[in-house]
């Protein structure tokens, strides 16, 4: 299967690749890891006039500590943040994700730049990257901007980002209820995707539930803060009946996916489990 | 447009179609025939080789994003005609039968032994996840990974 034609540049920077998005328009896409866009062009369900490639660009290839928040370049790969000693001791739901993307050759090559950008219902980073309550930093021609998570991610495939910008950073808080944050999965046994993904970022004081964020990947269109779990569990003190009454909130009064393999009810029982599971394992 | 990449040592340089997969182009126009088409759509391993010391698909890269880099295929793994201590333990192991998947295989168990010399075998299992044996060897390829790792003690 080979791909339609197309144009390819390879951008020598950031402001380069935003100047050539500009001058070569609709038909452009930028590409990173390539391992979400390559498929599609292989199927011939994407067919972009122009590809500009910022896979190789190191300036956007890095994992720092600002004090506040962790800083990660969007073209850090899964394998640099699955193997970053940093971000499992400040953000370990990230890094347990990141683990658990694809296999070892997609994890090689994938960024988390791309993944956000690409915005797949079925990804595993969007639930985290709300639970972590993280910052998206964007650049275009009229300089950056920062997006909260929770305004990131609008629809299916679709995201806030605009068409000639560029994802280049995410910042994650290193605050207490991140240093003391997980993931679970329940994945499809072939393709890996999550059916369920749940990710939690909880602290505690005195026994009791100071700061919990729970977010969902896999579960419906978009990736979403669970309130529900988050508001039955907040100061509350943390025990295996608190922890049961909060978990069997999870993904109330969401519309949930269903499909050949998992019902939308079983897909709802489970984002219930692993919600157990997950607050569970950090009280 | 020009594309040049030095594959096991040898530098070569083509004029490539963008939309050339790198599968294709070491295959087709290299003849470097021991790196596998499997699925094709990265999810059988079969294609893995290294690009610049990490194991990627190579039916889901294109020849162009690899200008400039240093490859490493199956081709490069025996030195003077001597098997690679991978190769070796998987001859010794039997750990292959029809021999398909098995470029992809050695080149993904070196990288595992890279990164964790001394792997479990539940991290062996876990590491090889991207490459699939459609003969269910993997019980001996397991067994040959093993084997590498204690011959490297």
């Amino acid at each position: 299967m080979i791909p339609e034609s197309f144009d390819y540049q390879r951008a020598s920077s950031v402001s380069d690749a935003i100047s050539l998005l500009h001058q070569h328009g609709e038909g452009a896409k930028i590409l990173a890891g390539g391992h979400s866009l390559v498929p599609t062009m292989k199927l011939r369900l994407s067919t972009p006039a122009t590809l500009i490639d910022i896979g190789d660009l190191t300036e956007l290839k890095y994992i720092s500590d600002k004090g506040d928040y962790l800083a990660i370049g969007a073209g850090a790969t899964h394998w640099m943040l699955e193997s970053s000693d940093l971000i499992q001791q400040k953000a370990p739901a990230l890094s347990q994700s990141a683990g658990q993307v694809g296999d070892v050759q997609v994890r090689n090559r994938g960024t988390i730049g791309g993944v956000l950008a690409h915005s797949d219902p079925q990804a595993d980073y969007p639930g985290v990257i709300l639970a972590l309550n993280a910052t998206i930093v964007v650049q275009g021609s009229g300089g950056e901007r920062t997006i909260a998570a929770a305004d990131y991610f609008t629809g299916l495939w679709e995201t806030a980002l605009e068409e000639t910008e560029i994802l280049t950073e995410v910042r994650i808080p290193t605050d207490n209820a991140n240093a003391n944050s997980c993931y679970l999965k329940f994945p499809q046994p072939a393709s890996r995707y999550p059916y369920v993904g749940c990710a939690v970022a909880m602290s505690t004081a005195g026994g009791s539930c100071a700061e919990i964020r729970v977010g969902f990947s896999g579960v419906g269109e978009t990736a979403f803060r669970d309130s529900g779990v988050e508001n039955a569990l907040q100061g509350q003190a943390l025990s295996e009946s608190s922890i049961a009454a909060a978990s069997a909130k999870a993904a109330e009064g969401r519309s949930v996916l269903s499909d050949v393999f998992v019902s939308e009810e079983y897909r709802r029982a489970m984002a219930q489990v692993y919600a157990k599971r997950a607050l569970s394992q950090l009280s | 447009m020009k594309v040049s990449m030095t594959v096991n040592g040898t530098a070569f340089e083509h004029d490539v179609e963008p939309r050339t997969l790198l599968v294709q182009h070491l295959r087709e126009n290299m003849g470097l025939t021991g790196t596998h088409v499997g699925c094709d759509t990265s999810s059988c391993g079969a294609c893995t080789i290294l690009v610049n010391g990490e194991t990627v698909k190579s039916c889901t890269l294109l020849a162009v994003q690899c200008d400039g880099a240093d490859i490493k295929t199956i081709e490069g793994m025996a030195t003077n005609g001597d098997l690679h201590p991978i190769q070796e333990s998987f001859r010794e192991k039997h750990g292959l039968q029809c021999g398909f998947c098995t470029p992809g295989m050695i080149l993904s168990s070196w990288q595992l032994l890279e990164r964790n010399p001394k792997p479990s075998e539940g991290e062996i299992r876990h590491a090889l996840e991207g490459n699939f044996c459609r003969c269910t060897g993997y019980d001996n390829i397991v067994k040959a990974v093993q084997h590498a790792s204690q011959q490297s003690a």
